[in-house]
């Protein structure tokens, strides 16, 4: 009789504690993953399908299921619009329930998509889009911008160029927002290492042919020339480069530059160029394994993009597995309390304000004669250590930080 | 002299220089958009696809058969020409009869299909193309240093653009041609077959597209999007020209192509309206532009 009241007793706690916990485990009883960039645009090649794949592998690896729950990832394009991606995000958020939006190239989307996020409460995860607003002024506690920003890139270039004696600049700047922000995070940087920037000339966007701001550029005498450009734009700056026989006389500084473009524009024209990079298949046995099964998928190796989507959603699915639930704040919480180890980041931490706090890489575009496989294209010149990678707190006015 | 300007004259002459080089890309492109509207009266905004389609078949011709940039330079117009000439009898042909419009929408959306249809299959970083052995290197002007394969480009544009304008106005076939855009029953009374002369002329036009872009694809990045960049520019200039009209076009594109380079010097944050201002003001002043003639 005793026995029987105890092993009642017990079953119904247990009854209790299941019914308890399975009530605000799984929203929806499947999380939701939705990856929104641009999939056939300009930026299709950097982020694109690949960004889509790269969450898929991340979700297979981790066994297709979080808290015994399936996970699904949804894509959608943005096709670079703001008001796309707004009105996709909250059709997303409030009729699909999905719980989290990654990639979103493209920082006007990705603006736009953090101030929906925010008012619903659901998190973001930023890898393609690369502006500092994400995490300075309008940064958010539902934002986790993960992969590179502007500043680390210009800040890791432009320094390590400036410190090798590279001290004279001259800027060829794409003439709208991001150009101009390329331009002056970069020139700041330069002066604070000691450098001058003597001049700088501002083109259109999607000029074909530069070689007249080249030879501006040429005139200056600048020891270095910076392009504040990117994509098609930076491909033919570079490519006219070549033609005109600027290099080596002068060097290219690229602020903004994906393997994929190394790689379509070939080791001859790129080959003693310096840039920043949150990632590079090659740097490590975890890197390559993780970039082979990647290219056996998409044919192609990763960049930091691509990387960066996977490293992001596997601690998104890891902080949900650790805090038993996928409540966005508990999520958040515990995915800052975290620190990210994989093969993208080693002992990485998300500051107060967002920012995924991992060490960058700067790196030389090899000749190439030195090249020995395909996508063996860069030579690591310097790991960068996270704290003189981003944008320093002290300098953010981010108001998460000043709690 | 020139400090005023706040340029020396050697970087003048470099700007000048290179505004002749961009502006015999436009002529040559102008002057195939010009040929078809002329003696077709279609407005062919397929010319930019076309003109992509060249850079695509010389990046293929060398990467998986080997084919090089000179047998390219053949090769390509062809095989662009031979897909202008399907275009032109399967879907051209019905719109002769209707209004301007629906030709321009019908080779808008062809444009946008075959643009589609290249990004899927190789994606929108593009393919590199080599600029021919020959023609690398570059010779030092004194006041600039002139890649050799530029002042190619601007001698093969120019022998081009001149050959085929002596061909139109100077040759029977070419009086043939004018005249089926001017009485084309007349014509067909004296014995010529005039829509096998039209379709051969689209095939002509859209040839000239095919060689601007294998011209292009060791400057630029050979990549889907190069010839709607390019189209709305080059429409500018045949409409500056004088719609239909041949030394018009490779007139006016050789002076835009000079009156943005200088530009590019002097308010470089303009360079991308000054051809549209040029057009402005040119419609204003003569609104059949400046080589056409009132019909």
């Amino acid at each position: 009789m005793h026995h029987l009241r105890s092993a009642s007793f017990l079953l119904t706690v247990a009854l209790a504690a299941t019914s308890a916990l399975s009530q605000d485990k799984v929203s929806g009883d499947v999380v939701k993953i939705g990856v929104m960039n641009d999939l056939t645009g300009p930026y299709s090649d950097l982020a694109g399908t690949k960004s889509v794949d790269a969450a898929r592998m991340a979700v297979e690896d981790f066994g297709g299921k979080v808290l015994g729950k399936p996970i699904q990832v949804v894509a959608a394009d943005h096709q670079n619009k703001a008001d796309v991606a707004s009105a996709r995000a909250r059709e997303w958020f409030e009729r699909d329930n999905v719980d989290v939006i990654v990639d979103l190239v493209n920082s006007s989307a990705a603006l736009a998509v953090a101030r929906i996020a925010r008012d619903a409460n659901k998190l973001v995860l930023v890898s393609g889009g690369g502006t500092t607003r994400l995490t300075n002024e309008d940064c958010s506690p539902t934002t986790i911008h993960w992969t590179y920003d502007t500043y680390a890139l210009a800040n890791g270039t432009a320094r390590a160029m400036v410190k090798q004696g590279l001290d004279s600049w001259y800027f060829i700047t794409a003439d709208y927002a991001f150009g101009h922000s390329l331009e002056k995070d970069g020139s700041a940087v330069v002066k604070e290492g000691g450098g001058k920037v003597s001049g700088s000339v501002r083109h259109p966007f999607a000029a074909t042919d530069l070689s007249s701001f080249l030879l501006q550029a040429q005139a200056s005498g600048a020891k270095v020339i910076g392009m504040a450009n990117a994509g098609p734009d930076m491909n033919n700056t570079v490519k006219q480069a070549s033609e005109f026989g600027i290099v080596p006389k002068q060097s290219l500084a690229a602020l903004l530059i994906f393997i994929d473009e190394v790689h379509a524009m070939g080791l001859k024209v790129t080959q003693g160029m310096y840039l920043t990079t949150g990632f590079y298949w090659d740097l490590n046995g975890q890197t390559r394994a993780w970039g082979k099964r990647f290219f056996e998928r998409n044919k192609r190796m990763p960049n930091m993009v691509h990387a960066g989507v996977y490293s992001a959603v596997t601690h998104y699915l890891k902080a949900i597995e650790a805090s038993g639930t996928d409540e966005t704040s508990a999520v958040v919480a515990k995915m800052k309390a975290t620190p990210v180890n994989d093969f993208f980041a080693k002992n990485a931490t998300i500051r107060a304000d967002g920012r995924l706090m991992h060490d960058m890489y700067l790196m030389q575009v090899k000749k190439p004669a030195e090249s020995k496989y395909p996508w063996d294209y860069y030579a690591v010149r310097q790991v960068i250590p996270a704290e003189q990678a981003f944008l320093p707190a002290a300098k953010s006015v981010c108001p998460l930080l000043k709690k | 002299m020139f400090e005023w300007l706040g340029i020396t004259p050697q970087g003048l002459f470099g700007q000048i220089l290179i505004g002749l080089i961009n502006g015999s890309f436009y002529a040559i492109l102008s002057l195939g958009l010009a040929i078809i509207f002329g003696l077709l009266n279609i407005v062919n905004f397929t010319h930019g696809a076309q003109y992509m389609m060249g850079a695509f078949v010389a990046w293929g011709a060398a990467n998986y058969l080997g084919i090089g940039y000179w047998w390219s330079l053949l090769l390509a117009p062809l095989a662009v020409g031979v897909i202008g000439i399907v275009i032109e009898t399967t879907l051209l042909r019905r719109l002769y009869q209707s209004d301007h419009i629906y030709g321009l929408l019908l080779t808008f959306g062809l444009a946008l299909i075959i643009e589609g249809g290249f990004r899927q299959a190789f994606g929108i970083s593009g393919e590199r193309y080599e600029i021919p052995e020959q023609l690398q290197g570059a010779t030092d002007l004194g006041f600039m240093v002139l890649p050799n394969y530029r002042a190619w480009v601007v001698l093969a544009s120019v022998t081009l653009c001149l050959a085929t304008w002596a061909l139109i106005e100077r040759t029977r076939l070419g009086a043939y041609l004018r005249a089926g855009t001017e009485n084309p029953n007349l014509l067909r009374a004296f014995g010529v077959n005039v829509p096998l002369l039209v379709t051969l002329t689209y095939g002509f036009g859209a040839a000239l597209a095919g060689f601007a872009g294998v011209l292009a694809a060791p400057i630029f990045q050979v990549n889907p999007t190069m010839g709607s960049n390019l189209l709305i520019v080059v429409f500018a200039v045949v409409v500056v020209g004088g719609l239909g009209s041949i030394i018009g076009s490779i007139v006016t594109g050789i002076g835009l192509g000079l009156v943005e380079g200088l530009t590019k010097v002097f308010y470089p944050e303009g360079s991308a309206v000054v051809i549209f201002v040029a057009m402005a003001i040119v419609l204003l002043l003569r609104p059949h532009g400046l080589f056409g003639k009132e019909k």
